[in-house]
């Protein structure tokens, strides 16, 4: 890499066009992922503010902060935003757009249109979920379960499941054009195991997408149905089952965690090789696991139900295979670690955040490993624990990776090169205000503390503190790179085609990209992650 | 196909060389009109019996014929109107797959279902 | 035709979009497209089927009684017509793939003329069953569930009263969400019948035809299963 002052290329996709209309109808992935970029980025805002109002009511033991109507409204919007509208879409949706055509060759998805169109669904969807969550608010928590929901619940459940079912339909499109994508665009000589592993996980994650969503589309229609016409699918009073209702949710909402990881998994891949210079680990192993998890993970899902009342029998059966989707996860991470042995780590923000993922995201896995054994989770269930389990692999896990991938190919999506300083300091700020926020759960939940309660026993108190002082540690954390990333699109050093001398086809593109990627079709002679030969060229324009 | 790299602009079939790429029958085949006809009179005929055969008691296995006709009919309906029987390996993955999971949520369902009334049994 | 000029021709396709480099790509990758969507679709009818699985398995007797009252003459005839209007699908696409323009529309508006009969009993199916249920009084026959639902029509009570409201909440929600589709499908239909007399479609390219002839097939096949799963449980 050449000392001399770079400078950014004469044509790219950010000059093609200056007016809205040429955001607005775009059908440029590359500008579709940034529109998302912009769209999730203020839905996580919103996510983070209900958590503050969450945190910041657990202050005090008695409840005193705001009515327990109010608290219930805050824990739901902050699930309801960050699940359906930031975790779901998030990588895929950003970074899934804006790479996949290039790391495989082609000048666009399989259908551009359909991609634009799953932005303004997705944009339809949040907007009716807002309205419904800022007018009159939903209680009901998340999961939207029978029959509060349907009968006892007087809040806007109706207009919330519209906004969800319609943003299912956003990911469905999402997922469907990544498998046409995946499958017929690859560029001559690029065969399934020379693929980059991010294409692999988008691929495992448009499958359960594809799959699952539409499950708990039609079972919130069914709530839709029994709160409007009164029909009787979970009412225990005419035989219903508000159990069915769970195993249905849960059909999808236990495969959609697949969703809100594998993509963040894939992202770790790449930023492990590129930044241990050394060939992945395990490429094939890795790339199975993908599927395997995505496969294994639509068998698992009553494990949120062992106490509900379903079959102990079949709870069994459930925790048996709730050990087995365990196994995928831990053998990538045992590559990804054997990928860091003997290789020449250099410690860049992208690695910082990879360091962050595996540790964070073991613990995360490890408790989950808690939750399935039946017995103990008779104890755990609906305690801190669980809450303290799924932030470790959904924050420590899923957005340490976005966190990563971000930085890591944020000199290819705008041309320029953030602050690296910076880059480390957030990173150190956000692992500890996370950390701070969520250990004491586990601990309190061991203690027996309740989720979604709104007072607690006084003895608490210290580790709820912690907690709250922990998330404004990492409200900051995250406020960080939002501003030096921002300003870097405007005052940033142009980075050059390759900053990493990373391996990958979008490397050989320039930076920022042109709006058709690719002057010439490119032919892949290559084993991916072949660090030992020097980085391709790229082709000016 | 050869892994020559293209001299000039861009080659024909510019796509991954994977077998699953190339459809089982070249795009020029048309299925004769007559097929049609056919599997139309096939799927009338299964209609009248699954009417028939549901006037007749066969206890446990009602549900059975039932659906064993419905999967004819739609088979039908799937390898030749929809073409599957002669389009790539692909589809064949696609439809497969969908049907599997429709058919473990049900299977897992039922697990549930049906073990509840068992006994359970105390340890020791 | 040689190769180069095969290529060229093709290459220049008015219907070609830019991110794929020849029309057999963009064939395959829309079909492939199409065929996912299916897919999800027998998820989304699938948790439907599902629910039905489970209340069948607990409440025989009552979907028993409740298939009874629903007129499996009806349901027969709609499934001819709805078989019928797959051939004249199937039809349709046969005559766009082997070049006879002229027929490809009409087999469409067959289509469309089919189904338009199909949801055409189905408002007279559905209006007798809800009807009763306006008006003051007594409903009686209102088979919509909820608390106007008169079960005693059904000569049920207690227990099973409720549980045939749970057989009727699938029989609206199944049909009536295929019927949905159907309704949906239809206008799509009207606008390939128009670009099909327009002559845009031709053995080379007639992409669009096929797709919706897969999206017609599905509706199709999940008729298939509501008929005999809704109109002919229990002997008759």
């Amino acid at each position: 890499m050449s000392r001399e002052p770079r400078s950014l290329p004469a044509e790219h996709y950010l000059k093609a066009g200056w007016d809205l209309k040429s955001w607005l109808l775009t059908t440029d992935h590359k500008r579709i992922g940034l529109l998302y970029l912009v769209s999730i980025t203020l839905m996580f805002a919103i996510g983070s503010l209900y958590a503050g109002i969450v945190r910041f009511n657990l202050l005090v033991p008695d409840g005193s902060q705001m009515s327990a109507e109010a608290y219930n409204k805050a824990f739901t919007g902050h699930g309801v935003v960050m699940v359906f509208f930031f975790l779901i879409p998030s990588i895929p949706a950003t970074l899934g757009n804006f790479l996949i055509p290039l790391m495989i060759g082609a000048k666009d998805l399989a259908f551009p249109r359909i991609n634009l169109l799953s932005w303004y669904i997705y944009l339809v969807g949040a907007a009716l979920t807002m309205w419904a969550l800022l007018t009159g608010g939903l209680e009901t928590g998340w999961t939207f379960y029978t029959p509060y929901s349907t009968v006892f619940a007087e809040s806007n459940v109706e207009l919330a499941a519209i906004g969800i079912f319609v943003a299912g339909f956003s990911s469905i499109l999402t997922g469907l054009n990544f498998i046409v994508t995946i499958h017929k665009m690859r560029a001559p000589g690029l065969s399934w195991f020379r693929l980059p592993l991010f294409v692999w996980a988008h691929y495992a994650t448009s499958i359960i997408q594809v799959l699952g969503t539409p499950v708990i589309a039609i079972t919130i229609l069914l709530v839709a149905l029994e709160r409007i016409f009164h029909f009787g699918f979970f009412d225990p009073n005419r035989g219903g089952d508000p159990i069915l209702f769970q195993h249905l949710f849960w059909f999808y909402s236990h495969p959609a965690v697949y969703i809100m990881i594998l993509p963040s998994m894939g992202v770790i891949s790449e930023i492990v090789t590129c930044f241990s210079r050394k060939r992945i680990f395990g490429y094939s192993f890795i790339a199975m696991s993908s599927l395997a998890i995505a496969a294994i993970g639509f068998l698992v899902w009553a494990h949120h139900l062992f106490v509900s009342g379903m079959a102990v029998y079949a709870a069994m059966v459930f925790s048996a295979l709730s050990f087995l989707v365990a196994v995928p996860s831990a053998i990538k991470t045992f590559n990804w670690t054997a990928t860091l042995y003997r290789g020449s780590v250099k410690w860049d923000t992208p690695m910082i955040y990879v360091f962050c993922f595996i540790g964070l995201f073991l613990i995360g896995g490890l408790t989950g490993l808690f939750l399935a054994s039946l017995g103990v989770d008779v104890h755990l269930t609906d305690t801190y624990f669980v809450v303290a389990h799924f932030h470790y692999i959904m924050v420590g896990g899923a957005i340490m990776g976005y966190l990563g991938g971000l930085h890591f190919w944020w000199p290819k999506i705008t041309g320029r090169q953030y602050v690296e300083a910076w880059g480390k300091v957030s990173s150190l700020l956000v692992f500890v205000g996370f950390n701070l926020t969520f250990f004491p759960q586990f601990v309190l939940g061991y203690l027996g503390m309740p989720r979604r309660y709104h007072a607690y026993p006084e003895e608490f108190q210290i580790l709820n503190v912690l907690s709250t002082a922990g998330a404004t540690i990492l409200g900051f954390g995250y406020l960080f790179p939002f501003s030096y990333l921002t300003h870097s699109v405007f005052r940033g050093e142009p980075a050059g085609d390759n900053p990493w001398g990373a391996k990958g086809l979008e490397w050989t593109t320039q930076s920022p990209p042109t709006t058709h990627n690719f002057d010439e079709v490119p032919v892949v002679t290559e084993e991916p992650y072949d660090y030992a030969s020097p980085p391709k060229e790229a082709a000016r324009v | 196909m050869s892994e020559q790299l293209p001299s000039e602009s861009q080659p024909t079939h510019p796509r991954g060389h994977a077998p699953e790429n190339q459809p089982a029958h070249p795009r020029g085949h048309v299925v004769s009109w007559k097929v049609y006809l056919a599997v139309f009179l096939v799927l009338c005929a299964l209609t009248v019996i699954t009417v028939q055969v549901a006037g007749h008691d066969f206890g446990p296995f009602n549900l059975v014929v039932a659906l064993g006709v419905a999967i004819t009919k739609a088979t039908l309906v799937v390898l030749y109107f929809m073409h599957a029987r002669y389009s790539e390996k692909l589809t064949h993955v696609v439809i497969a797959s969908s049907l599997a999971f429709f058919v473990i949520l049900v299977f897992l369902l039922l697990a549930d279902y049906l073990s509840r009334p068992w006994p359970l049994v105390a340890a020791g | 035709m040689s190769e180069l000029a095969a290529h060229a021709s093709a290459a220049h396709h008015p219907a070609l979009q830019h991110q794929f480099t020849n029309l057999e790509q963009q064939r395959e990758a829309s079909s492939l497209g199409m065929w996912v969507f299916i897919a999800q679709e027998v998820l989304f009818f699938g948790g439907l089927f599902a629910t039905y699985t489970v209340y069948r398995f607990l409440y025989p007797e009552a979907f028993s009684v409740g298939s009874h009252h629903l007129s499996f003459k009806i349901g027969f005839f709609n499934t001819l017509v709805l078989i019928a209007s797959s051939l004249t699908m199937a039809m349709g696409v046969y005559s766009a793939a082997s070049g006879k323009k002229n027929r490809v529309a009409g087999f469409i508006l067959a289509t469309i003329l089919l189904g338009s009969v199909f949801l055409g009993v189905k408002y007279f199916e559905y209006g007798e069953k809800i009807r009763p249920c306006f008006g003051d009084g007594t409903h009686t026959g209102c088979l919509v569930p909820g608390h106007r639902f008169d079960a005693s029509a059904l000569h049920l009570e207690g227990d099973s009263a409720g549980h045939v409201q749970i057989f009727f909440s699938l029989y609206f929600g199944m049909t009536g969400l295929h019927a949905l589709h159907m309704i949906i499908g239809i206008p799509i239909l009207l606008l390939i019948a128009w670009w099909s007399w327009q002559g845009r479609y031709s053995p080379e390219y007639h992409t669009p035809v096929e797709l919706v002839g897969l999206y017609w097939h599905f509706v199709d096949i999940v008729w298939i299963f509501l008929f005999p799963l809704l109109y002919l449980i229990g002997s008759h």
